[in-house]
């Protein structure tokens, strides 16, 4: 039963994916990266992890893609499907690209990965809320200063000047 | 008599077991979720068809007319001719207009409205899951609408349509910080996101003990359903109807439904977080009252929202935004500080409760007369008038 939905959801989540790097038109290319983003919803769903799958959910559904979505939007000319597809440094980006590529591959199929014997907790979200203010305190306070940081620089840059 | 008293959840005990007879278990579970999950998208268009002619009397009441009462006792089955009217329009999409994206938006909408109701507690086991997560669930299905509004906007290739989809982002987007932070200030007040569980530990109803958090949801909940005073998304004098302007037929019809349906969704919720659920008088000896109160409640609830929308006038969006931003988000960052103080202090539980409750007061006055003297000052500033 598990198989079947999994196989299903990747089958959405890599189709989305590829429609959202092939699609001529920039806003339907966000809008199949909300489908892409759902399917890992579900995914992580499957997994027993609700609360990524709500956070994925709320965060990437919610803020990010609607963020990308005013980007598009907001950008002059960026929709018009005759603007070329390429610019001068296709070579350069496609290459990283690649680079990345087989970085990850390699790191993915090479690590063990440690697998968890047994069944996860059933309210396994009071656990993780305590190991955020608990054990991860300086992380998860790191990532907030960070993105308070983002916040200040966007308000300096987009400030009038006087 | 034992059987009623506890009513609903025998009545889904025999229904299991009369099932069972005749199917195998993994055929009654399943036909149980679709069951439940039939009755619960079903909601939405319960409320479309119960709220709109609420909407029209309450309304008219207000304005000092009488309302729609041509069909049936007091003109109760208004909503009808309504729906057979919109079924039989003509579905119109406009040249130019992104077709896919066009038709996918009320759908969207509607997938967003049917799912908050899964886990809005009736009554005691009257839930269609009670997940762990149920309060943050709520919070991640309400941004799907947004989505929708922006397809529905963007795709009707119409700038009155385009404009209101903005309008209503910024909207949606100021007016979900509150919301949350209400809505938060109930989670850390119990220490548990089940929505089943917080009706259970909620012995006074928080309304009583969290005034500003559930003054914030209230208004929170108008902006988020785009509803007068925070109707800018579909001002009707300035941009026509907002996102859904080139709708017709059915496919406006989702719109009108998803309208509702959150209307519902959002009271319910205060209901469930603010009001108590389905506690009431009698509700621990006799649970089927339990889903009684919790509608009475709602549309209680309901009702109240009415009344703002009939006897406010729209705000401007600067005005709008400026009240999340400036009052209601520094007010809900103040009662979170205040509750995780309180609840640490090592006395008996309703002692703090009632802590919670002279801060929550305190901050409101405040408030309130740091927001009077603003007035003041706006209105010497362009010499006008103060009542």
């Amino acid at each position: 039963m598990e198989q079947i939905f999994f196989v299903l959801l990747s089958v959405l989540i890599l189709g989305a994916a590829l429609m959202v790097v092939t699609t001529r038109n920039l806003l339907h290319s966000a809008l199949w990266l909300i489908a892409a983003f759902f399917g890992i919803a579900g995914i992580f769903i499957l997994l027993h992890a609700e609360f990524l799958a709500v956070v994925q959910v709320l965060i990437y559904i919610g803020a990010i893609s609607i963020l990308i979505i005013f980007a598009i939007m907001l950008t002059r000319r960026i929709m018009d499907p005759q603007q070329p597809r390429f610019n001068s440094q296709w070579g350069l980006a496609g290459g990283f690209a690649a680079l990345l590529f087989v970085g990850l591959a390699a790191v993915v199929t090479r690590v063990a990965w440690p697998v968890a014997t047994g069944v996860p907790p059933a309210d396994a979200i009071q656990q993780l809320g305590a190991d955020f203010v608990g054990v991860y305190a300086v992380p998860f306070e790191v990532a907030s200063v960070l993105l308070v940081t983002a916040m200040i620089g966007a308000i300096i840059i987009a400030r009038e000047r006087e | 008599m034992e059987y009623i008293s506890n009513f609903f959840v025998n009545l889904g005990n025999s229904w299991t077991s009369l099932l069972s007879s005749f199917l195998p278990t993994w055929a009654v579970t399943l036909v149980n979720y679709l069951v439940v999950a039939i009755l619960l998208v079903l909601m939405p268009v319960i409320a479309t068809l119960t709220l709109t002619v609420m909407e029209r009397k309450v309304i008219a009441r207000i304005q000092n007319r009488v309302g729609p009462n041509r069909v049936g006792p007091w003109g109760i089955f208004q909503a009808i001719p309504d729906a057979i009217k919109l079924l039989t329009k003509e579905d119109i999409v406009p040249q130019n207009a992104d077709k896919p994206v066009f038709n996918i938006a009320p759908l969207v909408i509607f997938i967003g409205a049917a799912l908050l109701w899964t886990v809005i507690p009736f009554g005691r086991g009257v839930i269609g899951q009670d997940l762990n997560i149920g309060v943050l669930y709520l919070v991640a299905i309400g941004s799907i609408s947004t989505i929708s509004v922006i397809m529905a906007g963007w795709s009707s290739n119409n700038k009155f349509a385009l404009i209101g989809a903005f309008r209503i982002v910024a909207q949606l987007l100021s007016y979900e910080i509150p919301m949350v932070l209400a809505m938060g200030a109930v989670v850390l007040l119990v220490g548990t996101m089940k929505m089943g569980e917080i009706v259970e530990l909620q012995a006074i109803p928080f309304a009583l003990v969290l005034p500003v958090a559930f003054v914030t949801y209230i208004l929170a909940a108008a902006a988020e359903t785009g509803r007068a005073p925070f109707d800018l998304v579909e001002a009707d004098s300035e941009i026509v109807a907002g996102y859904f302007v080139e709708y017709s037929g059915l496919k406006f019809g989702w719109f009108y439904i998803a309208e509702y349906g959150n209307l519902l969704a959002v009271s319910a919720i205060a209901t469930t977080l603010f009001l108590g659920g389905w506690r009431g008088p009698l509700a621990g000896i006799v649970p089927a009252l339990g889903p009684l109160y919790f509608i009475a409640k709602s549309v209680l609830i309901v009702f109240l929202l009415m009344w703002i929308r009939g006897t406010w006038p729209r705000f401007r969006i600067d005005q709008m935004l400026g009240l999340a931003w400036k009052v209601l988000v520094p007010l809900g960052l103040f009662n979170f500080l205040w509750i995780a103080a309180m609840i640490k202090l090592p006395v008996h539980i309703l002692l703090q409760w009632a802590l919670v409750l002279v801060g929550n007061v305190a901050a409101a006055v405040v408030a309130l007369t740091l927001m009077g003297r603003a007035a003041k000052r706006y209105a010497a500033q362009r010499g006008v008038a103060v009542a």
